[in-house]
């Protein structure tokens, strides 16, 4: 099984999307079995590979045995094997608490929910463990086309969000295969290693500048980098609540991820750093979704609508570490992918849980939680003192490595914003906090006695991923440095 | 420059079709409308690969008298590029899927709002909201 670990873990979802299909159609209560195997089975593989990486370095797995500029290759180093084994895990955890929220919210579509849900995790993974451009598309539309069918089965209002989202991501898709043309047509080749190879003595061509537009366009569409994120909010506020928390945490940090292989990987780092001076505008556009995303998260009442705005903003984050282009700021960005996928997928969980107890979610509604819900609303905490970067936690310590990042650029500017930011953040999460801890103090002064408000946690299979998102937020902070040392340090490029 | 429009006049086709597309995707307020804008960008982009796979008096990248006929050069001149056309194939399998989700989806709009005008959508969607509070 080790040699093969790196395309099993892509292929086992892919062929048990199908298996639950089938099964379905027998048995209903078989898909959730069908499912958790699928995405365990595909964890361990993405957990082997990691090991195997780390002891003996980069995988190569050529696909049918064809050898590597005419067969489709899967490439797996550092950043890949860290990236496919955050992916896998949080589709084991999401597809855990994902039993009860889909029982509730859509009873008559359960096989259809998890053949997708399979799917989508097919492709998330597929776009991570390619290293050919072409592959890297149509695992890149998989992920895509099962998120829009996801979204569409949302509440009121899902259809036409996944609509919008649809006509986005179709337009970022096109441009991406745009530039994998021009990129063929000047190097007559589709491979990533064949090509960071054929690239430079052709970096002065016209056609490969626009190929590395459409490339920077398409891929920032599909990561919702500020200016092109008007489609995530909607299509991630009435997503059911299973598949706001699965693609939440990893579309977009996929999208990232994409954009640090292309900018470092197939285009050498002196292309986009100094001959077209990229990473500097990339550096503005992610303080601009900095800002942004936490100002347009005060203006919401509603939490989950709340929750997709600071997404963008956390994409920001990523985005002002690849723009800053120095070793700290790109070890910040690739520790960020980690902790802002912990954070979101903590933070969307809980808010699943709620919806599943109480159908509401507005924030003035969230009275007397932390007596109904005590663990979730404890998770709900931690996740938030993440969010803002308190020390303990995880988010702390890649807004750490960014703001270093930014002081070694001398980018004052983006200092400040990654402090205001953090700012920003405080007053978005206490406002949640408040309604959810203090009790209003006219019912005090009346009676005086206490109220009599029962517990009700979630159900046991939505409360353990909770407790597992917020012990992994503690852990990552925790073992941020031994993080760092192993795997994230020979992530980043060498010539940084 | 009349000439040089005329020599690659496949490629000025492509990219008319594509910028027509494009407009319809993002202009139109039609969600069928935007529908056909994405077919007709995607159509472009497959005119775009074939184009540059073509190659005047090449042929299909068929190997006549191959295994057992003597072995003899291959000139690659002559025969077109097979390797767009293989990846057109897969495009278009994403394009009709693409195709289909979306049509589905319209469909679910449809039942919903009883209209495909994104404005009349919009307004009805304020409308149900401004029930809800």
């Amino acid at each position: 099984m080790v040699p093969q670990s790196p395309v099993l873990v892509v292929v086992i979802p892919l062929i048990f999307a199908f298996l639950a299909l089938l099964f379905g159609w027998w048995r209903k209560g078989l898909c959730y079995p069908i499912t958790l195997v699928a995405v365990s089975i595909s964890f361990l593989a993405s957990l082997c590979t990691l090991h195997t990486v780390i002891t003996t370095g980069t995988i190569h797995y050529h696909l049918g045995n064809w050898a590597p500029p005419w067969g489709i290759e899967y490439v797996v180093d550092h950043l890949n094997a860290f990236v496919l084994a955050i992916v896998s895990f949080i589709s084991v955890v999401v597809a855990i608490s994902s039993k009860r929220s889909v029982e509730q919210e859509l009873p008559d579509k359960i096989v259809y929910f998890y053949c997708m849900f399979l799917l989508q995790v097919t492709g998330l993974l597929g776009i991570v463990a390619t290293g050919d451009m072409f592959n890297l598309y149509v695992f890149l539309e998989i992920a895509s086309l099962a998120g829009y069918a996801l979204i569409a089965i949302g509440e009121e209002g899902a259809p036409f969000a996944s609509f919008n989202y649809l006509i986005f991501g179709t337009i970022g898709a096109c441009f991406y295969l745009l530039g994998v043309g021009y990129l063929y047509v000047i190097t007559g080749s589709l491979n990533m290693a064949d090509l960071s190879q054929a690239l430079p003595n052709l970096y002065h061509s016209k056609v490969v500048l626009v190929a590395f537009a459409f490339f920077l366009v398409g891929v920032s569409l599909k990561m919702a980098l500020f200016p092109l994120h008007v489609w995530l909010p909607d299509a991630y506020t009435y997503a059911p609540s299973a598949v706001s928390s699965l693609l939440a945490p990893l579309m977009t940090k996929v999208g990232a991820y994409v954009m640090i292989r292309l900018m470092f990987t197939v285009f050498k780092p002196y292309f986009s750093i100094e001959l077209i001076p990229v990473t500097a505008i990339l550096g503005w556009i992610a303080a601009g979704a900095i800002l942004f995303g936490a100002l347009m998260a005060l203006a919401q009442i509603d939490l989950k609508r709340m929750l997709t705005y600071i997404l963008v903003s956390e994409v920001g984050y990523i985005a002002l570490g690849v723009g800053l282009a120095n070793r700290a700021g790109l070890t910040g960005a690739i520790l960020h992918i980690l902790n802002d996928a912990f954070m979101m997928l903590a933070l969307f969980l809980v808010v699943g849980a709620i919806m599943y107890r109480s159908g509401k979610r507005e924030i003035p509604q969230l009275r007397y939680l932390h007596r109904k819900m005590p663990f979730t609303m404890a998770t709900f905490v931690i996740a938030a003192l993440s969010v803002i970067g308190i020390p303990p936690t995880c988010g702390f310590f890649s807004k750490w490595y960014l703001i270093l990042g930014a002081i070694d650029a001398s980018r004052w500017v983006f200092v400040a914003v990654l402090l205001v930011s953090s700012l920003l953040n405080v007053i978005l999460f206490f406002r949640v906090i408040e309604n959810a801890y203090l009790e209003p103090d006219e019912e005090h002064a009346g009676g005086g006695s206490e109220l009599a408000i029962a517990t009700e946690e979630a159900p046991l299979t939505m409360l353990m991923p909770i407790l597992i998102a917020g012990a992994g937020i503690m852990l990552f902070g925790v073992l941020s440095g031994k993080i760092i040392s192993t795997i994230i340090q020979f992530a980043v490029p060498q010539c940084f | 420059m009349l000439d040089f429009i005329i020599s690659k006049y496949n490629y000025w086709i492509y990219i008319i079709l594509m910028m027509i597309g494009f407009y319809a995707m993002i202009g139109k307020k039609n969600l069928v409308k935007k529908i056909i804008g994405i077919n007709i960008f995607q159509t472009a982009i497959i005119l775009f690969f074939i184009s540059t796979a073509a190659k005047r008096g090449g042929t299909l990248p068929i190997i006549e008298h191959g295994h057992g006929h003597g072995a003899h050069a291959i000139e690659a001149a002559s025969y077109v590029n097979p390797l767009p056309h293989v990846l057109m194939l897969t495009a278009i399998v994403v394009m009709v899927s693409t195709l289909g989700v979306a049509l589905a989806i319209v469909i679910a709009i449809y039942r919903r709002y009883n209209t495909l005008e994104e404005d009349e959508i919009l307004e009805k969607r304020k409308w149900s909201r401004n029930l809800l509070f």
